[in-house]
């Protein structure tokens, strides 16, 4: 089963849709709830960074008996230093989005604690490819 | 415990989210930064912030969680009320802080 989505960088208010209908999605397939909530928290984390640091971008969801894959990618400013941002409480985010209780610095690190598998590329100006793997 | 008991018993005003009320608690999450509240509270946990926006009720029904207790007096926005609703996670407010919301929970829990 493969489910696509488009996430909006502009749409604060809808930000996160995405993540909750592929929890609904999984739940009602039947998957543990303690597995759906590792895969909902990681996605939903890498769905925001799309929107607040990104402007947006596209989401590709695999299912397969064993395996679940989250490919998101964006046309974003791109990551300088991946080893920085993968750190706990590394953030650029803006006065505004802290307020809301973003730029907390850890969204990168709970992606890596909740998923199996994490991989980033990412290119300074041009955007970045972020994949979560989970076994199932 | 459930919501209805602890909103009960602790004199909390429900802004929304009403189908939920027979949720069980059990145990309490205080935070405001929605990361952190991913990585470190747990399915059943009461969550107390000041966040009153619809990104904090849509992080409580990504990691299970029956009621956010807004305290402070902060009120929440339409959409998160709205929102509530939709996800049946209890809306709870507060004039008190969440220092002695967590000392009066801490008998009940
Ligand atoms: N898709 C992306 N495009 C560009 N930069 C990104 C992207 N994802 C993450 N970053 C950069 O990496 C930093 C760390 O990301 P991380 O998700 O760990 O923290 P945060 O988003 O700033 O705060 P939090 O996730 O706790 O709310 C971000 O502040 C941002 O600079
Ligand atoms: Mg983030």
């Amino acid at each position: 089963m493969t489910l696509c989505f488009t996430v909006d960088g502009n749409d604060f208010l809808r930000a996160g849709e995405a993540s909750a209908v592929v929890k609904r999605t999984l739940k009602q397939l039947g998957l543990e709830s303690s597995l759906v909530r590792k895969i909902a928290i990681a996605m939903y984390e890498a769905e925001m960074n799309m929107v607040l640091h990104a402007n947006g971008g596209n989401i590709k969801v695999t299912l397969s008996d064993t395996y679940l894959t989250i490919q998101m990618m964006d046309t974003g400013p791109g990551i300088k230093d991946i080893d920085l941002a993968m750190q706990e409480g590394y953030s650029t985010a803006n006065q505004k989005i802290r307020e809301l209780g973003f730029g907390a610095g850890m969204g990168l690190p709970n992606m890596k604690r909740y998923s199996d598998e994490l991989k980033i590329k990412t290119v300074v100006g041009v955007g970045t490819e972020v994949l979560l793997g989970f076994k199932l | 415990m459930t919501v209805e008991e602890l909103t009960k018993q602790l004199n909390l005003t429900c802004m929304g989210g009403k189908k939920g009320l027979g949720k069980e608690v059990t145990g309490v999450y205080i935070g405001d930064l929605l990361s952190l509240v991913m990585a470190r509270s747990k399915e059943g946990d009461l969550w107390l912030t000041v966040q009153g926006h619809i990104n904090t009720l849509a992080v409580a029904a990504l990691v299970n969680m029956p009621a956010i207790l807004l305290v402070e007096g902060i009120l929440p926005t339409d959409e998160m009320i709205q929102k509530a609703e939709e996800e049946a996670i209890v809306l709870l407010t507060t004039h008190k802080t969440a220092y002695e919301m967590a000392c009066a929970l801490n008998k009940w829990l």
